[in-house]
């Protein structure tokens, strides 16, 4: 399935070069990620089994500049716990005719520890892989009764970002097995298959060229340990599908559709790629 | 005897000509404006002022910077390759513990930034900091 | 108009009389430059906030000038002398007129 890549027009165009020359990689430095002098963060781990390629996985953290690594060491500067801070209120905002609150049954936001870990996840009565999102939004029209959150709106991706906030420091571990297994397979299908006039895969830049840069830009692994992201690009959090649909529009691909099936199962594989990096959410990035 | 563009531009600041001419108002850049509206026109001489900045930002939109000048009342920060160069001016009452302040700011792209701090005896110090700040729009 | 601004301040509880201490300050906020365009390409409006401040019972700490240059959710980190027992007051000054406040108590032991 993975095939060497021709030269040429594709790297031309994305301006690709190695890093050697331009920048001393991040991981040289050997900083460590600790949140707050207190959650301690893994960023670098043994690749899950799963992964033939890859020996080591890092999180998207290792590749940035000092300055942004910094912001993510205290929460006080990380403008991504501005929207965790309006989770948090919009936790015990009453939705629905019975005007119920995600604190009505879930009491805390700290009762959600470990979630975010194990997510994206099987879900027997649906007989589906959910994100996390698509697990609020059952809680809000199912169970509150609510309209459902627009998919990767600020009000759904603060409150992911809440439950991910919750989990810091926890080991990502996403289960790819059993009836789970499909979809992953199907996410795994998307990864390695070149999209677009540029005929990229995820592959072809998160697996063969991280730590190398990409139009003056560090190139990470893809991960998403960090996810939902606080970027500096555009002031504001940002939603993993929207970020995939950043990426594959890169290759100037048409791109599915956030909460798509595709990248549903795009996303549980992408996670499992993370297993044993930490729970990092709300992270910063460029 | 060459002067250096921080020298010149001192200088110029200094001759209170930038100022005084309508002919040199013209052709003064913004910063140069803005600088002598600051200053008054008085000569940039003094030490005494940090200026702390990345040498490459990963992204234009929010770049840490920070300035220290023990004892100074104001200090101006200017983007110089910015559209409009004034970032802003900090002021210092009776009770900064120091003075000094970080910000994050905008950078329209790789430039000089600026700053100028007001000494409590009148003088005026000026720090600088290239700036490179690189291409983004990468990876969604 | 700006939604949601909120701000945020971290200021020790306690200090030792003329103590100085590092305060940081973080207010949620576009700061919208009045330059950037929308997915019509229209202009967005200018929106932001042109003035903060930190006085300690009544003193002035910090006063600053504020230009679309600084970052959405501007931030802000400098350092206090506490002479006292007191109240710090945080002001936000936003372009439409509103101002954001708030105010953090300090004990000299
Ligand atoms: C009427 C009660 C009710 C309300 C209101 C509600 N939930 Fe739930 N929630 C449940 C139940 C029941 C479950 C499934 C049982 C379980 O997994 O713990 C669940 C499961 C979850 C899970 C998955 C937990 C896991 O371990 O997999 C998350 C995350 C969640 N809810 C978040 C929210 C959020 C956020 C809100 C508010 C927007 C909310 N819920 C509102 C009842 C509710
Ligand atoms: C043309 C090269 C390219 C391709 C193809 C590409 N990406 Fe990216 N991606 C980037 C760049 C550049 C960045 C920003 C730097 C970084 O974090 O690696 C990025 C960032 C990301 C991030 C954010 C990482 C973090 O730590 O926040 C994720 C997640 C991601 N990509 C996933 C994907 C997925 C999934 C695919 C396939 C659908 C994909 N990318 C395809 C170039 C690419």
């Amino acid at each position: 399935m993975r095939q060497m890549l021709r030269t040429g027009a594709a790297w031309a165009a994305l301006g690709l070069a190695g890093s050697a020359a331009l920048a001393p990689t991040a991981m040289a430095q050997e900083t460590n990620l600790v949140i707050n002098d207190e959650i301690e963060i893994v960023t670098r781990a043994p690749a899950p089994e799963h992964m033939e390629y890859v020996r080591e996985i890092f999180s998207g953290w290792e590749y940035r500049s000092p300055e942004t690594q910094t912001l993510q060491m205290d929460d006080f500067e990380n403008p991504g716990m501005i929207g965790v801070d309006n989770a948090r209120a919009d936790f015990d905002t009453a939705m629905g005719a019975d005007g119920q609150s995600c604190a009505s049954c879930h009491d805390t936001p700290e009762a959600l520890e470990g979630v975010r870990a194990v997510y994206p996840k099987w879900d027997e009565a649906k007989g589906e892989v959910q994100t996390l999102e698509m697990q609020v939004n059952e809680c809000v029209t199912e169970r509150a009764g609510a309209e459902a959150w627009d998919y990767t709106g600020d009000r759904m991706t603060e409150m992911v970002a809440l439950i991910s906030s919750v989990s810091r420091g926890m080991p990502v571990n996403v289960a790819i097995d059993g009836p789970a297994q499909e979809t992953w397979e199907q996410g795994k299908e998307i990864y390695y298959t070149r999209y677009g006039q540029l005929e990229l895969a995820c592959a072809n830049c998160h697996e063969d060229n991280y730590d190398n840069m990409i139009r003056a830009d560090h190139l990470s692994q893809g991960q998403i340990n960090g996810f939902p992201t606080y970027r500096l690009k555009n002031g504001k959090l940002n939603a993993v599908h929207d970020r995939f649909k950043g990426c594959v529009r890169d290759t100037r691909a048409e791109t599915f559709a956030p909460g798509s099936p595709e990248f549903v199962a795009l996303e549980l594989y992408v996670a499992s790629r993370g297993n044993g990096l930490s729970v990092e959410g709300p992270s910063v990035r460029n | 005897m060459s002067f250096s563009r921080r020298q010149t531009l001192a200088i110029m600041a200094g001759s209170g000509l930038s100022v005084m001419l309508g002919g040199r108002m013209a052709l003064a850049t913004p910063t140069e404006e803005l600088i002598a509206n600051f200053t008054g026109g008085a000569e940039i001489t003094g030490e005494g002022l940090t200026l702390t900045a990345p040498e490459i930002a990963e992204n234009g939109n929010t770049v840490p910077v920070e300035v220290d000048a023990p004892g100074a009342e104001a200090i101006i920060l200017l983007a110089t390759g910015n559209p409009n160069p004034d970032v802003g001016v900090f002021h210092f009452g009776p009770l900064a513990g120091a003075q000094m302040a970080s910000t994050r700011i905008r950078l329209a792209g790789t430039q000089e930034v600026v700053a100028i701090a007001k000494m409590s005896d009148g003088s005026f110090a000026r720090a600088a900091q290239e700036v490179k700040v690189t291409i983004g729009g990468c990876g969604g | 108009m700006a939604e949601n601004v909120t701000p945020r301040v971290r200021v020790p509880k306690e200090a030792a009389a003329g103590e100085v201490i590092t305060i940081k300050t973080l207010i949620s906020h576009p700061m919208e430059s009045g330059q950037r365009k929308d997915k019509d390409g229209n202009l967005i409006p200018r929106s932001i906030i042109n003035r903060f401040t930190c006085t300690f019972n009544g003193k002035t700490v910090i006063d600053v000038a504020m230009e679309p240059a600084i970052s959405t959710n501007p931030y802000f980190e400098f350092q206090a002398k506490v002479p006292e027992s007191g109240t710090f007051t945080f002001t936000w000054i936003d372009d439409d007129g509103s101002t954001y406040e708030d105010t953090k108590e300090i004990a000299v032991a």
